[in-house]
């Protein structure tokens, strides 16, 4: 009961000196609001306004079918430039398509040749290289079918593709961007404000004068990790409700309480490493260095970037480690799939455990650490 | 006296104000030139305010402050005279930096007014052999003891000969024989500058007997001036400290009553605190040696020592707090037990430095304490303002202890310490800077609880009429105790009379042979600075901080190299690990056909390196359940009679379900089977060599620059410049609301070091760092991932310069905008992360991203130095293609640093 009752007195605490400093309040109210604003409606569409030039040496009605087949929002009005200019217009960026087409384009296909165009592709854009050229490829055969349609009765046999979506029937970027900068922002957020906290109590000798009170390590920690936990849950639950649903108009397909529940699995994880990270960094800067180096693969590898099945098997591996990881797959499943706990209690699982690990982490090495500031 | 000079100071009607509190009420006052000033008062009243604004630290509010004769408020008067003038803020330590040596301390404030390197070597000496400090050259100040740390401050006071030397509290927390110290060497330099005038802020009555004028202050008032003998005669008392009371108005005084120490009830009581044998070393140094002492339940027992003698790291083995090496500390008879709660509720301890909590009110931490001890609900609120009451805490209970004076602080953290009625009081110095009234109102206390509730205190104090309350003292010298009895009995055995001069003798034996001789009055060597020090941006002054960043840099070599080795780790985890070729994707067919030619469908997809098979779908259910636990991301249906529809040349229609939760993937998956599926149609029309006449044109595609698609020659050279953004603005981050944070700061305010080069100071050493992390992720690409540098290496690393140039600026411009650490680290997290991730172009061309974040990708330094990076790496280019880029770079670098300059201020608000 008493230590219960420490708990809370000393989250409260945490709860004041947060609210003692107006910029960083600031910074988390951005965080939850215009950041993800910002991130969630900047992400293009995989193949958006992509740069395209046409080098068109036919210059011939089906050449210039074929350039106006490329269309906004897929691609930006193709350019036409000479030959010349081509190797610097790709060179420089400017271009991440160019398409040259032969002379006698035309004559050749009607007559039944099988003219060859060139695609020269940016490779360096690798996120739009592939994709890009599967559109062309698809976009030129489809246009140069129904051109022969007027000319020639003798098609080559045809089947059409009908490809729909499930769960996110427009490829809607922000639908997927909003929620995964929500999740970046509670990860960032919690480890901070544990982690720094405890350094500052650290830097400032508080912790040595709670330590001299009838409070233990473990009752110092968790109200670290309620207080925390409680102030970055709040900011999620108010800025599903009010940014990604309310203003971004992004449909929610599964249970939002759900999310919750495991938004708070995620922050008891979260949390912990954050206070396992202020045990192990002796000072604020070599904290902040340490968070900044954790959070960098946390983003960028937990599957919110870039889907994970197409990492290498040992980064997949190390991934399952950070909690991110299976917050993200739980997320995606909960929110857009539908998921209910049957499907997602693995995750729930994994993220439990990995936080009491480094909950025990920080807990043996909190007393060590005392030791040396002294 | 010297002939009357013009005072050094004029001060007209000056006002301070802090938020409801009026901190000075339109004090009006001279202080003379040539002589040593004190400025004497109870906590709380104005006197460090003052002497801030004297010293042109704090930004004058209102009324009118001459010093040296010109106008405070001009900052080119400032700037003038600021070399002219020291000031050591109040602290312990506080202007100075934990991690550098005595040495290197004084030798950065001996470089900020520009003195060259034989004048800083001659200086330090003298300064350091005058202090006794010369031993402990080589010690880091954070590890100095509080009074060495005072003396050390001093000196770098006094490293350029000041016209104008101002002390608030200077000797607070010192012992007897360094204080003595101190002041002579005052006294010393004060002949041979004898121009130079000194003004101190004093809790100690003793000290002021000496200085030539006083300034008693009240209230935010000035109450009186005078030399002592005239304020003794005006009040009509033998001693400075009474007549320092007599001077307080009535309303102060009347609770104010002479003190009477009761005898202690007599008869054998129980041993509340022993200590045995207790030793503690910390690798080589012993810093306790064998202490052994025995205190009654009920006694008051003093300890006495020079600075450092191992008083504090006693109190802390007794608390527990500190594990003892060798012997044992028991309470009530039980060995200490740091897992030992109920023990813990039976004990006070107020540690030296202030460790409350600066961001709670005085009232919050109060209630907390009360709270974290367990104080019955019901009497929390009854305790604190008992508690209020007693220190004279009523008038400030809302307010932040950091916006209090010390006195009032050290006030707090007592009444902190007793607001749970321990059996059992450890006091490190608590009376240390709290002035004279108070300390009687304190120590009244005390004897009211260890007469009447047998309360035992363990006090340490440097007050010599304190130790004289005690009822048995013991003097500690190097970790060893030298004696312990009754103050009067201790002087008798030595049979001096007074304790001050008893101790003294105690300390000298034992330093011995030792002893310091007072340093020859060598002559100061000339100032020769003036030179330098007008001018409006030095060199000498940037290196300077460059040279204590560095140092501080070389410090932490955990912090260099983690962002090393880390930087070099990520960049082969996100290296390999962000593969933008999606592969291994898993799909599932419904083939309600199942004939030859439906099959031939799959097989062509089955074919491609992309996508792995599952067991095929049996209805649109199975579709839907599998789909949806993301076993599969796509789902393929043949149609029924899709071989024959084919062959007969209807259009049958192919149905893709594709998981659209991550539309990025589910983008590429599309972007997949357009290709194949156009691939099909063109290996249809070739097989359907019946009409052969017809055939659809053919794409060659080439991709350029990274012929295979590597996603890995493609992402290293991106990966370096998010990696050297994150990492330079982090180790930035921390450079100026550290020393916000911490206090150091105060060195921007008072010396004349100017706000762009203290900035550029402490950028240079972070440059330097990542450029040698720039250097060995190029050579990590080049020669492990095996990414080809096609381009021109004297391009990319001229890029690499200018590039960590801006993320260094952009760490520190976090830094000067926001107030505590966590807010910046915070906010750098937030300002680099996304950018450098999301709108740069790492993933997303910038050309493709909208809104908002289209505009930073434009704009942010990532985008550019990105561009320069894959253009130099992957295409071969060099300076004159990529010319914009690197003038984009060029034009950020002073942007973000005028911008960190005009946040930054040259004087506390």
């Amino acid at each position: 009961m008493e230590q219960l009752a420490n708990i809370f007195h000393l989250g409260l605490k945490e709860l004041r000196s947060l609210q003692r400093d107006p910029a960083l309040l600031l910074l988390i109210i951005w965080a939850f609001t215009l950041g993800i604003i910002t991130a969630a409606t900047s992400m293009p569409e995989s193949l958006h306004n992509a740069s395209i030039a046409v080098v068109d040496e036919d210059r011939s009605p089906l050449s210039a079918r074929l350039i106006d087949a490329f269309q906004s929002p897929f691609f930006r009005t193709p350019q036409r430039i000479e030959l010349s200019e081509m190797d610097h217009g790709m060179d420089s960026g400017q271009y991440t398509f160019t398409l040259n087409i032969p002379p006698d384009f035309q004559r050749d296909v009607l007559a039944g040749h099988s003219p060859a165009i060139q695609l020269n592709v940016d490779a360096t854009q690798v996120s739009m290289a592939f994709t890009g050229a599967g559109y062309i490829q698809m976009i030129g055969a489809e246009e140069v079918s129904a051109f022969l349609r007027h000319y020639r009765a003798d098609l080559p046999q045809q089947a059409a593709l009908a490809v729909r979506v499930a769960f996110n029937p427009n490829l809607t970027r922000s639908w997927f961007g909003s929620v995964m900068e929500v999740i970046n922002q509670i990860t960032m957020l919690s480890i901070i404000l544990t982690g720094a906290a405890l350094i500052r109590e650290r830097e400032h000798g508080t912790i040595e004068h709670l330590l001299v009170m009838p409070v233990t390590p473990p009752e110092i920690m968790l109200a670290k990790v309620w207080s925390m936990g409680l102030v970055v849950l709040l900011a999620t639950a108010l800025s599903l409700l009010l940014v990604v649903q309310g203003w971004l108009q992004v449909p929610i397909a599964g249970s939002l309480p759900l999310f919750l529940c495991g938004a708070l699995l995620h922050l008891f994880a979260t949390t912990s490493m954050g206070i396992f990270f202020g045990t192990i960094a002796r000072s604020m800067p070599q904290l902040g260095l340490l968070i900044i180096l954790v959070l960098i693969p946390l983003q960028i590898l937990s599957g919110g970037t870039t889907p994970r099945e197409s990492m290498p098997e040992l980064v997949q591996q190390i991934m399952l480690v950070a909690p991110t990881t299976h917050f993200v797959d739980l997320a995606q499943a909960i929110l857009y799939r539908g998921a209910g706990f049957s499907t997602v209690w693995p995750q729930f699982l994994a993220i439990i455990t990995i936080g009491a690990l480094f909950f025990a982490g920080a807990l043996l090495r909190f007393r060590k650490t005392l030791a040396q500031i002294s | 006296m010297s002939a009357p000079a013009a005072p050094v100071a004029q001060l007209q009607d000056v006002s301070l104000q802090y938020g409801k509190t009026c901190a000075l009420k339109a004090v009006s006052l001279e202080i003379p030139a040539q002589c040593m000033v004190g400025l004497i008062g109870p906590d709380g009243v104005g006197k460090s305010s003052l002497l801030a604004l004297i010293a042109g630290a704090r930004k004058i509010h209102s009324g009118q402050i001459e010093v040296l004769g010109g106008d405070m408020v001009s900052r080119a008067h400032r700037r003038q005279v600021c070399p002219h003038i020291a000031y050591m803020p109040q602290g312990l330590g506080k202007n100075l930096y934990p991690t550098l040596s005595v040495i290197e301390n004084l030798d950065f404030f001996a470089r900020l007014f520009g003195q060259g390197e034989a004048e800083r070597k001659t200086r330090i000496a003298e300064l350091l052999r005058s202090t006794g400090l010369s031993e402990f050259g080589e010690r880091p100040a954070g590890k100095l003891s509080g009074g060495m740390k005072q003396k050390l401050g001093l000196c770098c006071a006094l490293i350029h000969d000041p016209d104008l030397l101002i002390l608030d509290e200077p000797t607070t927390g010192v012992d007897p024989l360094s204080r003595n110290q101190f002041w002579e060497l005052i006294e010393r330099i004060r002949r041979q500058r004898p121009q130079m005038s000194v003004l101190v802020a004093t809790a100690y009555m003793e000290e002021a007997e000496r200085f030539d004028h006083l300034l008693a202050i009240d209230d935010g008032a000035v109450l009186a001036t005078g030399s002592p003998a005239e304020l003794l005669q005006r009040t009509q008392c033998t001693s400075l400290e009474e007549a320092f009371i007599a001077l307080m108005p009535e309303a102060k005084r009347q609770d104010h009553k002479q003190l009477v120490i009761p005898p202690r009830p007599a008869g054998e009581q129980e041993i509340a605190i022993e200590a045995r044998d207790l030793s503690m070393r910390f690798g080589d140094f012993v810093a306790v040696d064998h202490v052994g002492f025995r205190i009654e339940r009920g006694e008051i027992f003093g300890f006495l020592g020079s600075n450092g003698c191992g008083k504090t790291t006693t109190m802390k083995m007794l608390t527990g707090l500190l594990p003892a090496s060798e012997g044992q500390a028991l309470l009530f008879g039980q060995v200490v037990n740091a897992r030992d709660m109920a023990t813990r509720k039976r004990v006070g301890y107020m540690s030296q430095s202030f460790s409350l909590y600066a961001e709670l009110s005085v009232r919050q931490n109060l209630v907390l304490h009360a709270q974290l001890f367990h104080v019955p609900a019901t009497e929390i609120a009854g305790r604190v303002t008992a508690m209020a009451e007693r220190f004279s805490l009523g008038s400030v209970m809302e307010q932040l202890p950091e916006r209090l004076p010390l006195g009032i602080r050290q006030r707090l953290s007592l009444a902190v310490a007793v607001i749970h009625k321990p059996e059992i009081l450890i006091l490190d110095e608590p009376t240390s800077g709290v002035d004279p009234i108070a300390r009687d109102v304190f120590w009244q206390m005390m004897l009211d609880l260890s007469r009447n509730d047998g309360v035992t205190i363990f006090i340490s104090t440097h007050f010599m009429n304190e130790a004289l309350r005690c009822d048995r003292i013991s003097l500690m010298h190097a970790g060893k105790v030298l004696d312990s009895d009754t103050p009067k009995a201790l002087m008798a055995k030595r049979g001096l009379p007074t304790l001050e001069a008893t101790f003294i003798a105690y300390l000298q034996d034992a330093v011995g042979e030792k002893a310091q001789q007072p340093a020859p009055e060598a002559a100061a060597p000339a100032a020769q600075t003036n030179t330098l020090k007008r001018k409006r941006f030095s060199l000498l002054r940037l290196f300077s901080y460059t040279r204590r960043e560095a140092l501080e840099l070389r410090r932490d070599p955990i912090r260099g190299s983690m962002a090393l080795l880390g930087s070099l780790l990520l960049l082969f985890i996100i290296g390999y690990g962000i593969s933008l070729d999606v592969e291994n994707l898993t799909y599932a067919v419904l083939d309600r056909d199942q004939t030859t030619t439906s099959q031939a469908y799959a097989l062509n997809l089955a074919g491609s390196r992309y996508f792995i098979e599952q067991a095929p779908l049996r209805d649109y259910d199975e579709l839907d359940r599998r789909m949806r636990s993301g076993e599969i991301s796509l789902a393929v249906e043949i149609p029924a009679n899709f071989g024959r529809d084919l062959k007969r040349g209807g259009v049958p229609q192919i149905g893709m379900w594709l998981d659209g939760a991550m539309p990025m993937r589910a983008e590429t998956i599309k972007g997949y089977v357009m290709g194949l599926h156009a691939g099909y149609l063109q290996e249809l029309a070739r097989k359907d060599s019946a009409s052969t006449r017809s055939s659809l044109p053919t794409l060659e595609v080439r991709y350029r620059y990274n012929p295979d698609v590597e996603s890995l020659n493609a992402m290293v050279p991106a990966v370096i410049p998010l990696l050297l953004m994150l990492i330079p603005a982090m180790l930035t981050a921390l450079g100026v609301v550290r020393e916000k944070e911490l206090g150091s700061i105060i060195n921007l305010y008072v010396t004349p070091v100017t706000r762009l080069e203290f900035l550029l100071g402490k950028q240079l050493p972070y440059i330097a760092l990542g450029m040698l992390n720039f250097v060995l992720l190029v050579i990590a690409a080049v020669w492990v991932f095996d990414v080809p540098l096609k381009g021109s290496l004297l391009a990319l690393l001229t890029g690499g310069l200018l590039y960590i140039s801006c993320a260094t600026a952009m760490g520190l411009l976090m830094s000067t905008f926001t107030r505590s650490q966590i807010a910046a680290v915070f906010g750098t997290a937030i300002v680099t992360l996304i950018p450098a991730i999301q709108f740069s172009g790492l993933i997303y061309p910038v050309a493709s991203l909208e809104g908002f974040g289209a505009l930073v990708g434009q704009i942010y330094p990532t985008s550019h130095f990105l561009i320069i990076s894959r253009g130099v790496f992957s295409k071969a280019l060099g300076f004159t293609e990529l010319y914009s880029y690197f003038m984009a770079l060029l034009i950020t670098i002073p942007v973000l640093l005028a911008l960190c300059t005009s946040l930054l201020k040259k004087q506390e608000a």
